[in-house]
């Protein structure tokens, strides 16, 4: 077969496009989703009729996101089958497993009630309908569970094992790849940072109102529960970013030692690059400034554990595509009929290197006949670039401590009572609702970018992944697809700018500000 | 633990189910959404048509997410396959869909005529542009695909996306449109009050006669030229897996020529789904609305069911390499994998069914003018 590269990269552009737009909602509903939860249970408890308001409020901004939330995602769904073809047959066997389950069990769950959550205020008991609301949190909330059981088997795929009659990937554990540390640490890392997201999302409106002083009760509560939910949430992605460095430096050594441009296996415990320009030429970096113990102390969480530099790694990885070429040639013979010993033991000694010798692929295709160059060339492609990981990084860490900044602000002068006359803090929350958008989605590039080459770390390359189509169809859909999201973004933000000036008026209660004060803004009157 | 060949049979069943639930329900929803720009004279009935699906058709989309997702682990390489071959056809249906979600949410939220009736047609075409392609690849699983899978079973693909368009496959793709509008025009009537159920019925009526008409046209295609596909021994475990060195048969009628046991079960199917949009048709006029839309649902179960009997065991036909052709056992994932998601089915397919049942309970009543009046703003 032949590679076209063209493919593979306008492949890898539109699924890192779409994933990414997809994102812009999900965190969002993840979060939004419990506050919505807290909010109506107190109102369940005290009965108090602002805390409904609120529920309803923000369960209105809630509908404006959740609406991009489903249509960018069944685009992801489809695009394994549109444009990752091999791949989808050389591990659907246990990749499609987790995703099948997530349709089952939690967006079904979610999807179904949402429903109930808009137009059941009347047809339900208020204590049922804080059930319904509380299902639609968990089903979004389970849903990022088994999508992130799924990638964190692509990160550090255990429980499965290649068949050399299928030639494909089978499951061979399922509980291995449920409980994958990989997966656990990204799931509560990726929730935790919804929430984050989310809480930011609602001190920041809150903010606007109080700057503006429209609302006071209603956007004092609201902040007192994004305020507490924020902090608790931003610690937790911390403690959590924490632990995904952990297990990162357990099973994806090549990603951690590129997002801190390790380039050489240091004595441990390894000292950690504070700040320093990575220089991918000569392979160090420039103008470093290092703090001692601490990269060592992160990733090994001991004083005496290496942590491996990229020049290693990439030794390591040579050896790997040796034994690979190996493999690679007892498969071929096995695909013939070939079963006698010497192939079987062959096999057996360096199959497990298999995805390594298909990394000589993109340089010959027979694999076997590769020359010393071409086993250089792969070991240098088993590395990503270093820079674009370093800095995405050091930026998402940078503003997660910007965010425990302004929770724990928030939360201090909530604590005294003295928010509102703080107006240099309500600016701040208000202009820092969408930095925890920029910060997931620099998480996730740093988590798959870092995961390249590869779509499933060390056994299937991203270059073998991609459907064979023509580079036509992938510029038409490529162009199709960011025109029409960005449009579709426009018009959300617009819906949603309207809706968040427009406050708690739009409910139609009859006790709010732009009802009470006479004139609505121009073009707010709607229904 | 079943075996192997239970577990393949039992995952064909479990899928046919799936998209049975998709067409059931999220098929109405098509329908309210193609009906939409003509049925509703204005934006008062247009919100009513919006609004007697608007709270559930999330919900009934996830049959299709969870359908699809099913494919994908239960048969890898007819997802792969299909979804690689036939890009420009799922990439419209997409298309189509990504208008769904935004147009119910978005729609009534501001009231400039202009801002409604774009996303109007952008419902209409949401609910049309999936259908149409359904209904082709529908058409097509009969005609078979061209695609080659090498010796990695890596899939390739030697059509495009107007190779498609095989006037058999174009009837069954105006028989899928027809069946959404039955069903939409079905469930909307059996929401609405008496004078807009009246209106509606129109459309309805009209649709459910067309079904009649195409299915005999499609049934009869079938049965005497349209070239059709056989395995001479259609028994189980016999055909390696995966897919090679199959022995299939290409004739004109081969799809119905069967052994008597399996035409009985075929035609029982077909005529089910002849009788039930008759039914559907003679209901509407009679205003018995709830029997009506029992016999729109029971036309789509005879038409899909025939399908899927007359298409068994073959998953998708390859046009070109015949003896490549994806089956019911030879495209499945391994036991292993078979065995757990079907514990997993099992379980929450159930569960799924009582609680979509439960929601549709509390939602249940009339949606009328008068309510879109009093309760505009939170509504759609």
């Amino acid at each position: 077969m032949s590679v076209d590269m063209e493919v593979v990269n306008l492949s890898r552009l539109q699924f890192g496009a779409t994933a990414l737009y997809h994102f812009l909602f999900v965190p969002l509903t993840l979060g939004l989703s419990w506050l919505l939860v807290i909010m109506e249970s107190v109102y369940v408890m005290t009965g108090k009729v602002v805390y409904r308001d609120m529920t309803q409020f923000w369960g209105k901004l809630f509908a404006i996101n959740f609406a991009m939330g489903v249509t960018t995602g069944i685009t992801l769904e489809f695009q394994f089958g549109t444009n990752w073809a091999y791949y989808s047959h050389y591990v659907g066997d246990v990749f499609g497993v987790p995703l099948a389950i997530e349709g089952l069990m939690a967006f079904f769950l979610e999807s179904t009630f949402v429903g109930l959550f808009f137009f059941g205020w009347d047809r339900l008991s208020r204590v049922q309908h804080l059930g319904v609301t509380f299902l639609v949190a968990l089903g979004s909330n389970l849903s990022a569970l088994w999508i992130l059981i799924a990638n964190g088997w692509m990160q550090n795929p255990v429980g499965a094992a290649f068949n050399t009659d299928t030639l494909r990937m089978e499951l061979t554990s399922i509980a291995e790849v449920i409980f994958n540390p990989v997966a656990q640490a990204k799931f509560v890392h990726t929730v935790a940072a919804g929430y984050v997201t989310a809480a930011m999302f609602v001190l920041g409106i809150s903010s606007y109102y109080l700057l503006k002083g429209r609302d006071v009760a209603f956007a004092l509560r609201s902040f007192a529960i994004a305020a507490a939910f924020g902090l608790a949430s931003t610690l937790s992605v911390i403690v959590l970013g924490d632990e995904s460095g952990y297990t990162t430096g357990e099973v994806q050594k090549v990603k951690l030692a590129a997002m801190e441009a390790e380039w050489e296996t240091q004595a441990a415990p390894a000292s950690f690059m504070v700040f320093g320009i990575p220089n991918e030429k000569e392979e160090r970096s420039d103008l470093a400034l290092h703090v001692p113990w601490m990269l060592g102390l992160i990733a090994t969480r001991s004083t005496d554990k290496e942590v491996s530099g990229i020049r290693r790694l990439r030794e390591e990885a040579e050896l790997r595509i040796r034994s690979g070429r190996q493999a690679y040639a007892a498969l071929q013979a096995m695909k013939r009929g070939d079963r006698s010993p010497a192939v079987v033991s062959a096999w057996d000694e360096h199959g497990k290197n298999l995805g390594y010798g298909l990394l000589l692929k993109k340089y010959t295709a027979a694999v076997v006949d590769a020359t010393e160059a071409q086993i250089k060339q792969a070991s240098h492609d088993t590395i990503p670039k270093v820079a674009p990981l370093f800095w995405a990084f050091r930026a998402m860490v940078g503003l997660g401590l910007w965010f425990l900044l302004v929770f724990g602000c928030a939360f201090y002068f909530l604590a005294r009572r003295d928010v509102a006359p703080r107006r240099w803090l309500l600016r701040a929350a208000l202009y820092s609702i969408p930095l925890p958008w920029i910060a997931a989605e620099l998480g996730w590039f740093v988590a798959e970018y870092g995961r390249q080459p590869w779509t499933i770390s060390g056994v299937l390359p991203t270059f073998l992944s991609a459907s064979s189509l023509r580079p036509s169809d992938l510029y038409l859909s490529l162009a199709g697809l960011v025109g029409f999201y960005s449009l579709l973004l426009v018009v959300e933000l617009y819906l949603m700018f309207k809706y968040a000036r427009l406050g708690p008026s739009s409910l139609g209660q009859g006790r709010y500000h732009f009802e009470t004060q006479g004139a609505l803004p121009a073009g707010a009157s709607h229904a | 633990m079943l075996d192997a060949d239970s577990l393949r049979l039992a995952w064909w069943a479990i899928i046919v189910v799936l998209i049975l639930g998709f067409v059931l329900t999220d098929g109405f929803d098509f329908g309210a959404c193609i009906l939409l720009p003509w049925a509703g004279r204005n934006d008062d009935e247009r919100r009513v048509i919006i609004n007697t699906v608007g709270a559930t058709w999330e919900g009934n989309q996830t049959w299709l997410i969870t359908a699809a997702g099913a494919v994908f682990a239960a048969w890898p390489l007819v997802y792969a396959v299909s979804f690689s071959g036939l890009y420009g056809a799922f990439l419209l249906a997409l298309f189509g869909l990504f208008c769904r979600p935004v147009g119910f949410d978005y729609r009534s939220k501001i009231s400039d005529p202009r801002w409604r009736g774009t996303w109007d047609w952008a419902l209409f075409a949401g609910g049309l542009v999936p259908t149409i392609v359904f209904g082709l690849l529908l058409g097509n699983l009969f005609l078979g695909l061209p695609f080659r899978l090498d010796d990695d079973y890596r899939p390739s693909y030697d059509g495009g996306f107007f190779g498609l368009f095989h006037p058999f496959a174009c009837a069954v793709a105006a028989l899928a449109v027809a069946l959404c509008a039955m069903h939409g025009g079905a469930y909307v009537q059996s929401r609405a009050d008496a004078a807009f159920a009246r209106h509606i019925g129109r459309y309805t009526s009209a649709a459910a006669l067309v079904v009649a008409t195409l299915a005999v046209v499609c049934a009869l295609w079938l049965a005497t030229s349209l070239e059709g596909y056989r395995l001479p021994t259609p028994s189980a475990s016999q055909w390696p897996q995966p897919p090679q060195n199959m022995q299939v048969q290409r004739a004109s009628g081969a799809w119905l020529a069967r052994d008597a046991s399996t035409l009985a079960v075929i035609g029982a199917l077909a005529l089910v789904g002849l009788l039930g949009s008759m039914s559907a048709a003679w209901c509407t006029r009679a205003a018995r609305y709830r029997l009506a839309f029992a016999s729109s649902a029971l036309t789509i179960v005879g038409v899909l069911a025939a399908s899927a009997f007359t298409l068994f065991p073959f998953l998708l036909v390859s046009s070109i390499e015949p003896a490549r052709s994806l089956t019911v056992w030879n495209a499945t994932s391994s036991p292993k994998t078979l065995q757990i998601m079907l514990w997993i089915a099992l379980v929450f397919v159930p569960l799924i069914l009582l609680y979509t049942g439960w929601v549709y309970r509390v939602l249940a009543g009339p949606i009328t003018v008068e309510h879109i009046r009093r309760d505009g703003k939170r509504l759609y």
